[in-house]
């Protein structure tokens, strides 16, 4: 499959992640395959894919809790296998679950981790970031009684607090309404803005867009990445969408159709896409006329290329 | 930068866990609860030479004899007559229900017979289905028998002595002369206490981490497996010098154990054994994937402990195989050392070789245990 490459790192940028070939399977299942990435320094990326794509797998690898099974590579420019303790200190990694302890209270929590990075002016770091937070009325609370989006916030605290150079998020906003998830995309640009690379997987298309650059990962391998525009160029897809009375009920009928890769419906609007331009007309064509349907030319979304890119993998996968 | 070792990580490993265990009031009151428990159980309900069992007699021969016969076993304090029957088949169903634990008949014309110096015969019979609790009933009967007799007869028939006993089972206890229970389950109760509580806490401290995924947090951060490990150590190596406090208090002032040996040496074989357990619970957790299956682990452990170390049942009645499972383990060493230093006074030379087994057994399970600890999540 196309995997772009013609857009990311100029090379007179230092790399925060340049890594080649990174393989970790389980069990014999090739978990990740030949993953390798090349991350600027400052930028924020988003890491796409669907679940048991190897996205969680992955960002282990890079901070140090997975050993990868071959390839190589390097993490602010210290050594992926013989370096990982120092890349630790200076990466700050957020779980998928929340894994501060929730008996602990917000300070015990952020205090136990200035203490193991063995900072200094502790005290005062921990208060600044419980006033940065807005928990510092809440410091003497166990972190178990936080709501969702609180626990958030406060986990990305605790692994910021260090100042690390490189963020590496693992679905953080994940069951978090879309206020907060605002809140804490405000957050993380302000943090690459004062130079920090963030890697942060997601699913939301929104949060996407928020990236500078997004990498796509199904079943282990690297499928397209680049910045969105690029990503929806490189990938020759085509689309039509139907607009009016019962244009998705089409969907069914054009599934399945030569030329036709897939067809969805979004609300009362269908999204009909395939890589043949010409086979995909001619599939569309009967139903071109039908009464208080409209039908244009569309430019792909992101997400019917992921669609796409993980319809078109499984099959290779298969 | 990359320094193996720093009191900072420890201290902050250390802060922590004295925290879970300040929120977690319900396993810290377990800890105190627990030793308490035991010992008013093993203290108090049980006795492995207990008094006052349950009998049944049939005396189909009254006379000064047979009362004063009578009189002498109860004088032992092992037997309770609860029942005097006039009937053999009562005596046998009263034996074989379990309503008693011995049937004594004294037999027809048996002052008769004893007079003439026909040595009759009385029977006792007696419940062994638990030898433990039968042993030293018989063992005192056999020792008022020849007693007994000799004095009656000597009383009225001077003239016909009957053939001295030809021997008499002399018992002689040493370090427990009265046989008092407490003085061997207590100092044993100790090791017992700090074996079931102290493999499980620390088990249970370190896979809680990894079921909460909290784990995860902890490997991504500088911290070294040394500093994991003694962060989850140390502290329950205070919470077991407490248990061990609260059962030697309640030793030397509830049951009167006496306390011969230095207290001081006791005090650091106890930390030595505590270790040699945290160990083993730190081992059991790099195994375990869940809560439950460090304590069925520590099941594993404690029962062979318990079973094999002496501590139930005397070490040199066991099969030799049996004795070589519990040379490995460290109660079997530490109950020496604690019967030892309270009830014999043993020095420093006496507990050498035990104290070395010990430290064999943390240097092998503290070495198991940090080689087993994974930095990664591999």
């Amino acid at each position: 499959m196309t995997a772009a490459t013609a857009s990311a790192a100029r090379a007179d940028d230092p790399l925060a992640i340049d890594v080649h070939g990174l393989v970790k399977s389980f069990d014999g299942k090739v978990v990740v395959d030949d993953f390798s990435l090349a991350i600027p320094e400052g930028k924020i990326f988003g890491f796409l894919g669907p679940n048991g794509s190897g996205k969680t797998t992955t960002l282990r690898m890079l901070c140090g809790l997975l050993t990868p099974d071959s390839g190589e590579g390097t993490c602010l420019g210290l050594d992926l296998r013989d370096e990982a303790p120092l890349i630790k200190r200076q990466t700050g990694y957020m779980t998928q679950k929340f894994s501060l302890y929730e008996d602990l209270t917000i300070k015990e929590n952020l205090d136990f981790v200035a203490r193991l990075y063995e900072m200094d002016r502790r005290t005062e770091r921990v208060e600044e970031s419980l006033k940065h937070l807005g928990l510092y009325a809440r410091r003497d609370q166990q972190t178990g009684t936080l709501s969702g989006g609180w626990k958030q916030r406060l986990a990305l605290a605790a692994c910021t607090l260090h100042e690390p150079r490189l963020l590496l998020l693992d679905e953080p906003t994940a069951g978090v309404d879309p206020n907060a998830r605002r809140e804490f995309w405000d957050e993380i640009h302000a943090l690459a803005e004062t130079g920090i690379t963030v890697l942060v997987s997601t699913h939301y298309m929104d949060e996407a867009e928020r990236c500078h650059e997004i990498v796509y990962l199904a079943y282990g391998k690297l499928l397209a990445k680049g910045t969105i525009a690029n990503i929806i160029d490189n990938t020759a897809l085509y689309t039509w969408r139907a607009n009016g009375k019962n244009a998705d009920r089409l969907a069914s009928k054009l599934r399945g159709c030569d030329g036709v890769e897939m067809a969805v419906a979004f609300g009362a609007d269908l999204h009909v896409s395939g890589t043949d331009e010409a086979a995909l007309e001619a599939a569309i064509a009967p139903y071109r006329h039908e009464e208080g349907i409209e039908w244009f030319r569309h430019k792909p979304t992101l997400e019917d290329v992921f669609i796409h890119l993980t319809a078109g993998s499984k099959d290779n996968f298969s | 930068m990359k320094r193996p070792f720093s009191i900072t990580r420890l201290s902050a490993m250390l802060l922590k866990e004295f925290n879970h265990m300040r929120r977690d009031r319900t396993t810290m009151g377990m800890m105190v609860v627990i030793p308490l428990m035991q010992l008013i159980l093993f203290g108090f309900a049980i006795n492995t030479d207990p008094k006052a069992l349950p009998t049944a007699i049939y005396s189909a021969d009254t006379s000064e004899y047979t009362r004063d016969f009578t009189a002498a076993l109860v004088n032992t304090g092992y037997f309770h007559i609860v029942k005097e029957t006039r009937s053999q088949e009562h005596l046998d169903e009263m034996l074989t229900r379990g309503q008693v634990q011995f049937a004594i008949f004294i037999p027809e014309n048996f002052t008769r017979r004893l007079i003439k110096g026909e040595r009759p015969q009385i029977l006792v019979e007696a419940d062994a289905t638990d030898p433990v609790a039968t042993g030293s009933a018989i063992s005192a009967l056999n020792a008022i028998k020849p007693r007994v007799m000799t004095r009656d007869l000597k009383g009225i028939t001077m003239a016909n002595p009957p053939a001295p006993p030809a021997f008499d089972v002399v018992v002689h206890r040493r370090y427990n002369p009265e046989n008092i229970t407490q003085y061997n389950i207590v100092p044993g109760l100790m090791g017992v206490v700090l074996t079931m509580t102290l493999v499980m806490i620390t088990g249970l401290a370190v896979t809680r981490e990894r079921e909460r995924g909290t784990m995860e947090n902890l490997l991504a951060m500088p911290v070294r497996p040394m500093e994991v490990m003694l962060g989850k150590i140390l502290p329950y190596v205070l919470v077991g010098y407490i248990q061990a406090t609260i059962i030697l208090m309640a030793a030397a002032f509830l049951f009167r154990v006496p306390v011969e040996g230095s207290l001081t040496m006791l005090s650091g074989a106890t930390i030595l054994f505590m270790i040699a357990n945290l160990g083993v619970g730190f081992t059991f957790s790099t195994v375990a994937q869940n809560q439950l299956q460090a304590v069925q682990m520590t099941f594993f452990f404690f029962l062979p402990s318990v079973l094999l170390s002496g501590f139930m049942f005397p070490f040199r009645g066991m099969p030799v195989w049996a004795q070589a499972i519990g040379e490995i383990l460290p109660l079997t060493h530490f109950l020496r050392i604690a019967r030892g230093i309270l009830l014999k006074g043993s020095h420093f030379a006496d507990i050498q070789a035990d104290l070395l087994a010990l430290v064999a057994f943390v240097i092998v399970s503290t070495g198991i245990a940090m080689a087993r600890y994974r930095q990664t999540l591999d």
